[in-house]
């Protein structure tokens, strides 16, 4: 005990008390538990920074230092990442103030927006934020297209993009209704309407109905949960726009990722 | 073990059987599953607006078309002389609800300009097709029942059918 003691003082009188705390702290047992390398600035060190971590490990462990120029990339992917994280994050916390009914749906967001204490601000960075992936979502698709980027060996991981395309725009729809206002219910009565007409599966789309499809047994009732825009539509919407889409697309987002990688980089030539 | 496999020459196949067998369990619980999912999805129960209702009696309609439900269901009663029938007040372009313009005699929508006469024919504007008609007819009590599972079309030459007007 006196030993260890002693060994700390004599630490404190070298290091000083900033740099001591910190040699305690990396050197414990507690720290190399969970960071299995050191941190000294090397070639394997920096790869084991990315390779050693579950969260980076989908990012590559060497970027070529053209890869990743703006004017190139734009960084329209990895904003269009950021801006989802964003909404993750704004939109697990509206749903604490919100509550998916007919009766209170509309009522809930005027609270958020007068009522809750920074309610508006978050709101507005959802709000935002959605109407920002949707377009930088298109103007990476842009990039990729016009930079030859899906070609291939790339071209599996456009499709995976066009995916996440339509679960981008699918997020955008179903978070359109929840305001219950007049402009969301319109839009989705509109939008779900096309499902009427869709081939086979909608009762006024082609041959849907020679299969016996009604307005009650369709693909468009499956998505409201009923034949008009009600309140199983909205806690449909919610549902789907809270869970089902977001787990969705974050299988996708992580293939398309790791494919980034093994296709060959996120730009420059083979 | 694998010495007897080799000497038998059975187990090959038996791992074959067991191999197919496992896959065709996993593969009808994936179907029955996934069927079971997608029936999930169709509600059995719903409550929305009745699609079967009561709309008095035929002596209380005079000639001509009668808003007296259109708030309330959507429909107008039409009566001609010898005939009852009740159309959708719903415009077959994009769906809006046409105005009974009394004086001109004729529907007209107010979203793009669709007309239709009183029997529901498309007469100008860019409607591709009349108004539909719901499924009238007499209830016990006399009165008359409107069920919106049966539509007719005109286009289709089915105004004639039987349920699709009364005869008064």
């Amino acid at each position: 005990m006196e030993k260890l003691f002693a060994k700390y003082k004599n630490m404190l009188k070298e290091k000083g008390l900033f740099r001591m705390l910190r040699d305690v702290t990396v050197h414990s047992q507690v720290w190399k538990s969970v960071f299995r390398h050191t941190f000294a600035d090397t070639p394997k060190n920096r790869m084991l920074k990315v390779v050693s971590n579950v969260f980076m490990h989908l990012h590559p462990a060497k970027v070529k230092r053209h890869a990743p120029q703006l004017k190139y990339t734009w960084c329209m992917g990895g904003i269009s990442f950021f801006l989802f994280l964003v909404l993750t994050i704004t939109g697990v916390l509206l749903m604490f103030y919100y509550r998916p009914t007919v009766h209170d749906a509309y009522w809930d967001i005027k609270d958020l927006e007068y009522q809750v204490p920074f309610g508006a601000i978050l709101r507005n960075l959802h709000r935002w934020s959605a109407h920002l992936m949707v377009i930088t979502v298109w103007f990476h698709m842009f990039r990729v297209f016009a930079t030859g980027s899906y070609k291939p060996p790339r071209e599996f991981n456009w499709c995976v993009g066009v995916v996440l395309l339509v679960l981008t725009l699918l997020l955008s729809f179903t978070g359109y209704l929840l305001t219950w206002d007049q402009l969301g219910f319109w839009a989705v009565t509109v939008g779900t309407n096309m499902a009427r007409s869709a081939p086979l599966l909608g009762h006024e789309g082609p041959f849907g109905e020679q299969l016996g499809m009604t307005a009650h047994n369709d693909i468009r009732f499956a998505l409201l949960g009923g034949s008009l825009v009600g309140g199983n539509a909205l806690l449909r919407a919610y549902v789907w726009h809270c869970i089902g889409l977001p787990l969705m697309i974050s299988i996708f987002m992580m293939v398309h990722f790791w494919r980034v990688r093994k296709d060959g980089g996120i730009s420059g030539p083979l | 073990m694998i010495e007897a496999i080799k000497k038998t020459g059975i187990s090959r196949n038996r791992r074959r059987i067991l191999l197919a067998a496992g896959w065709t369990c996993i593969g009808i619980f994936t179907v029955t599953f996934v069927s079971a999912v997608a029936r999930f999805f169709f509600p059995r129960t719903i409550i929305e607006p009745p699609t079967r209702y009561k709309i008095g009696y035929p002596s209380q309609y005079p000639v001509g078309v009668s808003e007296r439900f259109k708030k309330q269901f959507r429909i107008w009663i039409v009566r001609e002389i010898d005939r009852i029938y009740v159309i959708e007040a719903k415009c077959t372009h994009l769906g809006c609800t046409p105005n009974w313009l009394a004086a001109e005699g004729k529907f007209k929508c107010p979203c793009h300009g669709s007309g239709f006469t009183p029997d529901g024919i498309n007469i100008e504007g860019p409607a591709p097709r009349p108004l539909e008609r719901f499924k009238v007819a007499l209830d016990a009590d006399g009165q008359m029942v409107v069920d919106e599972a049966l539509r007719f079309r005109g286009e289709r030459g089915e105004w004639d059918k039987p349920g699709a007007f009364l005869k008064v």
